[in-house]
């Protein structure tokens, strides 16, 4: 008997509290494969945001920091910095990473800080109940939007990977998606490749996962992933923004 | 022969592994769990090639797969 | 070790920092603290340690609290508005139950304020700062001597405590120069031994940790449960500085840069006849109440000065508790106070007069004040959605 594929021992048996079909479970299933793949689960230290993924210190088996909303990428800096042995990730979500915490995120690809970050794009504030966040679509019905986001007073959505692509300082920058096994795989590649950078010293890493998230977006898990494929990938192409790991 | 399992205590019925089955092997479970969801169960074992696709897709880890 | 040297206070601070042991310095530009900065990035890497110049005050106390986790020797140090900015940082730091060292090097406010000294933070500093229901253990130095020794005893009562202890100086003692002496030998913080709950990279089979500010269902377990290590500081923690204390007629009550004028009033009350003394609260919270309490009943009257429109002598009243009369002789806003014009306040406390003596209310006597909108002036008009 050979087991093709189970729990990674990087994740804790600690069931996960993530809605049904929400993204967030296979994204952290994905880093932990890494962690056991990379042999570096001993080294490596997380940092669980505010929002949906507070209880992801839970769930990793590393030792884990929990801090306040939009600022894990200072966290991050700070621990990096204290135990540059260690491989540091800051997992976030749209309104933290690219609203609250857009200057963290900014001034830690400035200083390259050789960290590595998941940044969760379902866009919609999860935790609060789905109000607009900084990635919300153009029309989309958020509890803050109650009439679809309106570029007139709300502006347009950001795209963090090509707004970071000008940053010097960032090193790898993809975005990829989790709403079918092929982009999964992908996903899988960009996030090993994001830690693996980490081990090596290339600098400041970010994988940008578009997610699906059924319960804010009042959608069945297939009407989701059909949104992600129609609405969120043409606002956000999956692909490479950029990738100087090897230079 | 490969086989999976499901932990119907991590399961909450998303069935993201039932639509990622391309031999459509994956079932809902006519049994309620613990957790007060409808399970995904393996209903055509002699189908299932071992591909991983349901594993890759769950997001709650509850698949394992398994070679024989 | 104890060779005088003639050292700024900003400096002596940041040298006595490192000595203590800090190995990681995350801060901001803001004046009058940025000696302590631009000493760190000269010195922190030959230390050792690292030195990060952040893009804000709350990225910097947040770069601080990931330092802290891992249980290095982890400070920031900023003024006034920057301390208002860091009390995201250290709600989290105090909920995390995470040591680390703060300096507030105080400047005029409210708002961006002045950049000269004043004591408008006691508040901010005494009664947490930031939401919740926490303690900061606050050290209040008055000599240049006492910032660059103070680092050493914050860093080891934050880590006993698992708290954060912040410096509360002002701008005057962070800009002067005094001659002054480090009363320890430097430690290689590399010698200390392990935190036992601190994140790490050598796990060696130990069960993971955690280290977090979200406690959810056990928050009144946790909220309660460090109350009692709040409870024992207040009863083992306090630390003072008493000056002809124990048979005066005018008690006086300052901290920090306050007292030093202080000790000037007492000197030209003696050669006046008048018998005044001083009690210095070294420590801010824990308030030393117990000892002042006794002190005050042998006087006639308490009398609290300092650079604000009076938060000090809410604590002193409290520790009182009405057994004496307490007065105030502020100087808010980054006024100085000198030992004529707490002499002339010392007086009035003996006499009955109200020279020298502040009291809100009385301070609004006759003053009326109305804010009103007039049509006259227009109308308001519509927002129309803000575009």
């Amino acid at each position: 008997m050979t087991i093709i594929a189970k729990k990674p021992q990087s994740l804790t048996d600690i069931p996960m509290h993530y809605c049904p079909g929400c993204g967030h479970g296979i994204v952290h299933r994905l880093m932990a494969e890494t962690f056991d793949e990379l042999n570096i689960a001993g080294r490596v230290i997380g940092v669980a945001p505010v929002g949906c993924a507070v209880f992801a210190d839970d769930y990793f088996a590393c030792d884990m920091v929990q801090g306040a909303h939009g600022r894990g990428p200072a966290i991050a800096t700070g621990i990096k910095r204290s135990k540059p042995q260690a491989i540091v990730f800051s997992y976030q979500g749209d309104g933290d990473l690219a609203s609250i915490g857009m200057a963290e995120i900014v001034h830690a690809a400035v200083r390259s800080e050789n960290i590595t970050i998941i940044f969760i794009n379902n866009a919609i504030y999860g935790m609060t109940g789905g109000q607009m966040a900084p990635t919300t679509l153009v029309g989309q019905v958020a509890t803050t939007a109650p009439k679809g986001r309106d570029p007139k007073l709300q502006g347009w959505p950001i795209n963090m990977c090509e707004m970071l692509s000008q940053i010097t300082g960032a090193k790898y920058l993809e975005r990829v998606a989790v709403d079918t096994a092929q982009h999964v795989m992908a996903a899988k590649k960009a996030i090993k490749k994001a830690f693996e950078n980490q081990v090596k010293g290339v600098g400041f890493s970010m994988v940008e996962v578009i997610s699906q998230c059924p319960t804010n977006w009042h959608a069945s898990v297939e009407q989701a992933l059909e949104f992600v494929r129609t609405q969120m990938m043409p606002q956000y192409p999956l692909g490479v923004f950029k990738d100087e790991g090897a230079k | 022969m490969p086989r999976i399992e499901v932990d119907a205590n991590r399961c909450k019925a998303c069935y993201l592994c039932v639509s990622a089955c391309p031999k459509k092997c994956l079932g809902k479970s006519k049994t309620i769990s613990k957790k007060g969801y409808f399970p995904a169960v393996m209903e055509r074992p002699e189908d299932c090639i071992g591909c991983t696709m349901c594993y890759m897709m769950c997001p709650d880890v509850a698949i394992s797969v398994i070679k024989e | 070790m104890t060779e005088k040297t003639l050292r700024k206070g900003n400096e002596a601070l940041a040298e006595g920092a490192i000595r203590a042991g800090a190995r990681f310095f995350a801060g901001y530009p803001i004046t009058p603290q940025n000696e302590v900065p631009e000493y760190m990035s000269a010195y922190m890497a030959d230390a050792g340690g690292a030195f990060v110049q952040a893009e804000s005050e709350v990225a910097a106390i947040n770069m601080v609290y990931g330092a802290a986790a891992t249980g290095t020797r982890s400070m920031t140090s900023s003024s006034s508005p920057g301390i208002s900015l860091k009390q995201e940082g250290i709600t989290y730091l105090a909920s995390a139950d995470l040591p680390c060292l703060i300096v507030n090097v105080m400047r005029g406010g409210p708002g961006l304020g002045s950049i000269g000294g004043a004591q408008g933070d006691y508040f901010q500093a005494t009664r947490g700062g930031g939401n919740g229901d926490y303690r900061v253990i606050v050290l209040a130095p008055n000599s240049v001597e006492e910032l660059g020794n103070f680092p050493k005893l914050g860093f080891e009562l934050a880590e006993k405590y698992r708290m954060p202890c912040m410096i509360l100086a002002d701008g005057i003692l962070g800009q002067m120069m005094e001659s002054m002496a480090f009363h320890f030998d430097p430690i290689d913080p590399r010698a200390l031994g392990k935190l036992d709950w601190a994140v790490d990279i050598e796990k060696n089979g130990r069960p993971k940790r955690k280290v977090f500010s979200y406690k959810g269902d056990n928050l009144i377990a946790d909220v309660t449960e460090r109350a009692k290590r709040y409870g024992l500081i207040e009863k083992t923690e306090t630390r003072w500085e008493e000056r002809d204390c124990e048979d005066c007629d005018v008690l006086l009550v300052a901290y920090g840069l306050s007292s030093r004028a202080c000790l000037e009033a007492i000197q030209k009350a003696k050669e006046e006849g008048l018998k005044v003394g001083l009690f210095r609260p070294i420590t801010l919270w824990p308030f030393p109440a117990q000892r002042l309490a006794k002190l005050a009943t042998r006087a006639k009257a308490v009398l609290a000065v300092e650079q604000s429109l009076g938060q000090m002598v809410q604590d002193v009243k409290l520790a009182i508790n009405g057994q004496t009369p307490v007065y105030l002789n502020a100087y808010p806003a980054g006024g100085q106070p000198d030992g004529n014009s707490i002499l002339t306040a010392v007086k009035s406390c003996l006499n009955g007069g109200k020279e020298g003596l502040f009291d809100l209310q009385e301070h609004a006597e006759g003053f009326a004040y109305e804010c009103k909108r007039d049509l006259s002036l227009g109308v308001q008009g519509d927002c129309k959605g803000g575009k």
